[in-house]
């Protein structure tokens, strides 16, 4: 029993530094957000007023939460299947490459270590009508120069490329990191049998990499929310919120408009979108994959 | 003899799109080492040009930003890891009542990361005071679910026998974590590191509203703030060597330790 006892103090003693700043900076604050969103509290305002779900109600009136939250759904859309794929691809072939294999790692991976802010910057510089990199290449076909960021219908497309180029070759170390435990003799017998490339493809590697696709697929989701630091430097949202996120539109509610009730019913609703993306996975995938 | 040659095709084509991924970064730094008028005129020449370091440097505290920057980096993991390394073990080898509690508790972290909480986060320094500190960049991330996650993954594959031999020799537990523990994990501690020091080094919204002073601003903050002094187009050539100056350093590292952070990345038990 005192044995019993000593181990479990020892434990909590283990946790306590973790679990401390677990509860100051994750769930300290989801119940700040919770409360303050049923607040009226914004410069008009400087003591806050309880004002129940009034928050709520305007944001779900509100035309620029419609979009930000569209525009989310759409970059999602943009940047999962297509990043997940070409990571996959990149994967596959970047595992037992003929020749090049460190080259094409390296080439595809380095994108991951360059802060957004910079990737905006360089982005920005390829996107740029007249002289930027997209412009030049365009007017060698003798195409118009197109205005990348500044066309609603344009902008969107523009940073989910932006985004892929960014993103995938993260994908691809844990598609490389899976490859690894796909047992040889798999592919060895399916080999012997005279099976094609194609096939072995699709019979074996991508149905024992489920586990991984499950897990980047997941990670890619919650990126898709979370990767806004671009628009400080390329748009700002714009042109006329058109590439207007919601992390970013919690950030301009908060510090720019100072609408702090706003700010904490935005930051509420992704909250609930992240804990929805994770029900998927706990709930809906995870039952349908195979774990070997 | 086909199947030998679409395997070629591929790798070509695939070797083709490793070249693309490339271009971003040589047309940025192609771009920092010409003279501006070169640069803007975009017909090809061999102008080359330091000027736009010179000018970079001496138009913004570059210096301050990565002295900041790196402390933080380095504060960041030092404490990540010595915590993380806690909880895993905890988590790993010493059973205890509630603990699959605790673990969905460290779970909400994952799924809620702390960037998304900016605005909460900004309310709870402003009552601890930290406000525009470097310490206020850093308190939110000290604990990191991931490491835990990650540590306690590979603490369960190693053999108990070496922790009881340890035990019966006299050690205490404490020192079966930081002596058998501890080094033998050391690849996933690199791959740790490497999560957990480009996630600092890139990030930018956090930093961006919580401080307001040049002495406590990393990189990243520094170089928005720069790009954002010019008129967009004119100062291209600055822009680009600034930010050149600010990616450098983590694509150095990687570049000079490249096998090693893959190995271990794929080797980590990150799946």
């Amino acid at each position: 029993m005192n044995a019993r006892l000593r181990r479990n103090g020892f434990a909590w003693l283990l946790l306590l530094p973790s679990l401390l700043f677990l509860l100051l900076f994750t769930f300290y604050p989801i119940a700040l957000t919770l409360r303050l969103s049923l607040f009226q509290a914004d410069l008009s305002t400087p003591e806050p007023v309880f004002t129940g779900l009034d928050n709520y109600r305007t944001m779900f009136q509100d035309e620029v939460f419609r979009k930000v939250m569209g525009n989310n759904v759409l970059f999602a859309l943009g940047t999962v299947p297509l990043g997940i794929a070409l990571a996959l691809l990149m994967a596959v072939f970047a595992n037992k490459a003929l020749h090049g294999r460190g080259f094409m790692r390296s080439a595809f991976f380095y994108p991951t270590l360059i802060p957004m802010i910079a990737v905006a910057n360089i982005w920005l510089f390829i996107y740029t009508p007249e002289y930027g990199l997209m412009s030049r290449l365009l007017s060698w076909f003798g195409v118009n120069d197109i205005n990348w960021l500044g066309t609603p219908g344009l902008v969107m497309w523009a940073m989910i490329l932006m985004i892929i180029w960014k993103e995938a070759g993260f994908f691809m170390i844990f598609y490389l990191a899976g490859l690894q435990n796909i047992s040889k003799e798999l592919y060895e017998a399916a080999h012997v049998d005279g099976v094609g490339r194609f096939t072995v493809f699709r019979k074996i590697t991508f149905p024992l990499l489920m586990p991984t696709t499950l897990f980047v697929s997941i990670v890619a989701l919650t990126n898709a929310y979370k990767l806004v630091d671009h628009l400080m430097i390329m748009t700002r949202g714009g042109p006329n919120n058109a590439s207007n996120l919601l992390l970013y539109y919690i950030y301009e509610t908060a510090f720019s408009y100072w609408d702090q009730g706003m700010a904490s019913a935005l930051t509420v609703v992704m909250i609930a979108v992240l804990l929805l993306i994770a029900a998927v996975q706990f709930f809906g995938l995870d039952r349908r994959i195979h774990y070997n | 003899m086909k199947t030998k040659f679409t395997s070629r095709l591929g790798n070509l084509l695939m070797l083709a799109l490793a070249a693309f991924w490339l271009i971003p970064l040589l047309w940025m730094t192609v771009t920092a080492f010409r003279p501006r008028q070169a640069a803007l005129s975009g017909l090809f020449s061999l102008d080359f040009t330091l000027g736009n370091f010179a000018t970079v440097w001496s138009a913004a505290p570059f210096a301050t930003y990565y002295l900041n920057t790196i402390l933080i980096v380095v504060c960041v993991f030092a404490v990540q890891m010595l915590t993380a390394s806690m909880a895993a073990f905890a988590f790993a080898r010493v059973p205890f009542g509630g603990s699959s509690i605790v673990f969905l508790l460290f779970l909400v972290q994952i799924m809620i990361p702390a960037d998304v909480l900016i605005f909460p986060n900004y309310n709870v320094l402003k009552q601890l005071s930290l406000l525009d500190t470097k310490l206020g960049i850093m308190l939110p991330f000290l604990a990191s679910a991931f490491g835990i996650f990650l540590l306690r993954q590979v603490f369960k594959t190693i053999p108990t026998e070496l922790e009881e031999a340890a035990l019966i020799e006299g050690c205490s537990p404490w020192q079966v974590l930081w002596k058998i523990y501890f080094p033998l994990a050391r690849p996933t501690y690199v791959a740790f590191a490497l999560v957990s020091i480009s996630y600092q080094w890139n990030n930018f919204l956090w930093p961006l509203i919580i401080t307001n002073s040049v002495e406590n601003r990393p990189l990243t903050v520094g170089l928005s703030i720069f790009a954002q002094s010019f008129e967009i187009g004119v100062q291209w050539t600055e822009v680009s060597a600034a930010t050149l100056l600010v990616i450098t350093p983590l694509l150095l590292i990687f570049l000079v330790f490249q096998r090693q952070f893959i190995e271990s990345f794929i080797h980590s038990g990150i799946k």
